[in-house]
């Protein structure tokens, strides 16, 4: 359909190859499958699993933070409504947690569009300070409600069964974790090179364009509070079912921050930067431990270099489109190479 | 002039104690070609921005296609086939060429969230589609440029033509161009000059606010001189040129300090 203008300047110039997004999914898979394989016990699966959820929710913060380029200081609040939602649902009703997804889903829609509907007309550092406040309510909420089981929250949630298969054991929870995060990451990926996501990304850039070329900026910001809000609570449900028991510990500031940590330190809008971000983020802290006291120290240091070093992260996400083959390019698979 | 397409009635727009457009009246016909002029500070980018509905007019119509936009959100305006590009390139610069284009077929690209999570068929051919068109508009625009790199690695001239092209694939009736030549070489206005053209063959109706006289001249149907947010003259290349007021307004008289007049 090109006409030829264009072919030869583009193709003129040998093209750095990106490494392919499917290869990586493989690897990153590969690794989250065979890591059993080198230490199967319990401290280190529970590890496994925690990095696996931190994944999921970074993958949830980055379609806020790394597509559209809103700062959110209370991501972990849509964490805790899905953990919250799906225990109670657990607990008192004794639904099946599969059960209870469809409820979280609406909860976390709710809770975006509350949170969401307010505040994405102010700019970025208010934005920032009131979703600081909101995760800071929902956490103070859930302390005083009796129905969340107030400072000691909720225990005795059942494990994950899904439709008789009980994934409750250590082992089997951690592989329905890695195939879950892992649709949950192809998920959001797929979400941002589609209209959404260019969308999410020309507000980033300039809201003003975005607005002169029909896109209504509001609408697509709330999109991806909800879309974000979606991911954190269903990564909720599965911290609920891992541990058996959640409280409002679980669900301060300092998850806030560490989620927006493995976000931006892996490279903000970038998939495999996150996913290598969260899981440092979550297990550097584990393998510090003989640091004892020191650890969060060494941590922090750790932080700082890398951001004095490389600010943009340590895997950057980089535009840059695969035109396959010579002049038909209008005829490839073109998300397969947008923006990895 | 056939039936007029944007009606602009009385534009008034205040900052404060600052008037930046007092009573600004014109109209532009369909596939009209029409430019505002003006010296520095007439009000000509605000118009172009109450237009738009960047800024909210503090009094003054604008009737597009026969409705009445006064006020509304820039991007309903948009939505009803009125683009633009910006003084200063506004382009998406971390994002890729194509994709900045795309980002004129938001409205017309039709997937949904969960298309694009289950990669369907309507995903891919929609997909499919926008890359075509936007390699469309890129050639008609004449870009040389590499498409898939990121669009603010392209040399300034190309980018403008990024911006048109992305101001194109909204598939406007009317377009308005803030300084289109601003910037560009002898070569690339001459070039600039006949893409004009070419969207007006389009159907297109265009408005430009441009300083470059030759272009202005070879170009317009129809020149609208603005000086201190009003306009003081309206009419054809002929008629605009050998206009008292307008040699006023850019040369100035004995007791004003002479700008640097036409630039």
């Amino acid at each position: 359909m090109r006409a030829t203008a264009g072919d030869t300047s583009q193709d003129g110039r040998p093209r750095r190859r990106l490494p392919g997004n499917r290869s990586l999914a493989g690897l990153g898979i590969l690794v989250a499958v065979l890591a059993p394989f080198v230490d199967a016990s319990d401290y280190a699966l529970s590890v496994m699993t925690s990095a696996l959820l931190f994944v999921m929710l970074a993958a949830g913060l980055n379609i806020v933070v790394g597509y559209c380029g809103l700062l959110d200081l209370g991501y972990a609040a849509f964490f805790a409504i899905g953990a919250y939602t799906s225990g109670i649902l657990a607990t008192r009703l004794h639904w099946p947690l599969l059960a209870t997804v469809p409820v979280v889903i609406a909860a976390a829609v709710l809770a975006g569009i509350v949170i969401g509907g307010p505040t994405l007309r102010l700019r970025s550092d208010y934005l920032a300070i009131v979703t600081l406040g909101f995760g800071e309510i929902i956490r103070i909420t859930a302390t005083n409600l009796s129905i969340t089981g107030g400072p000691s929250g909720i225990y005795g949630i059942p494990g994950l069964d899904v439709f008789g298969v009980d994934l409750s054991g250590p082992v089997g929870f951690y592989y329905a974790c890695v195939a879950i995060v892992a649709l949950a990451v192809l998920a959001a990926a797929r979400l941002g090179r589609s209209r959404i996501g260019r969308a999410w990304r020309f507000v980033r850039e300039d809201e003003d364009a975005a607005e002169a070329m029909g896109i209504h900026t509001y609408k697509v910001k709330l999109a991806a509070y909800i879309a974000g809000a979606i991911w954190g609570g269903l990564a909720g449900i599965l911290f609920g079912a891992q541990l058996t028991a959640i409280s409002p510990q679980s669900f301060t500031f300092l998850q806030s921050a560490l989620i927006l940590m493995a976000v931006v330190l892996g490279g903000m809008g970038s998939t495999p930067g996150i996913v290598v971000g969260a899981v440092f983020v979550s297990v550097l802290p584990e393998l510090l431990r003989g640091a004892a006291d020191y650890r969060f120290f060494l941590f922090g240091v750790l932080l700082i270099v890398v951001m004095i070093f490389r600010p943009q992260g340590v895997w950057p996400s980089r535009a840059a489109e695969r035109l396959t083959g010579r002049g038909r390019s209008g005829t490839s698979e073109e998300p397969e190479g947008a923006l990895q | 002039m056939s039936r007029a397409l944007l009606e602009v009635q009385d534009l008034r727009l205040t900052f404060g104690g600052v008037t930046a457009c007092d009573g600004v009246s014109f109209a532009v016909g369909e596939g009209d070609i029409v430019s505002v002029i003006g010296p520095n500070g007439a009000g000509k980018t605000s118009a172009f921005n109450c237009i738009t509905g960047f800024y909210r007019p503090t009094g003054g119509s604008i009737r597009f296609a026969g409705e009445d936009i006064t006020g509304l959100r820039p991007s309903a305006i948009a939505a009803k086939g009125v683009s633009r590009t910006f003084q200063n390139l506004r382009l998406f610069g971390e994002l890729t060429v194509l994709d900045n284009v795309r980002a004129g077929m938001h409205l017309r690209m039709r997937q949904n969230a969960l298309d694009a999570i289950l990669h369907t068929p309507r995903f891919r051919r929609s997909e499919r589609e926008a890359t075509q068109e936007a390699n469309r508009w890129l050639d008609f625009v004449g870009l040389r440029g590499d498409r898939a790199a990121e669009a603010r690695n392209l040399p300034y001239g190309e980018q403008r033509r990024v911006e048109i092209a992305r101001a194109l694939a909204r598939g406007p009736k009317l377009l308005l161009l803030d300084e289109p030549a601003a910037g560009l070489n002898h070569n690339e206005k001459t070039e600039m000059l006949d893409l004009l053209r070419r969207i007006g063959e389009l159907g297109i109706a265009l408005v430009l606010i441009e300083h470059d006289m030759g272009l202005v001249m070879k170009v317009s149907r129809r020149i609208v001189v603005l000086n201190f947010g009003r306009e003081i003259a309206d009419g054809t290349p002929e008629q605009v040129r050998n206009d008292p007021a307008v040699l006023e307004a850019y040369l100035g008289r004995d007791d004003e300090p002479t700008e640097e007049g036409v630039r």
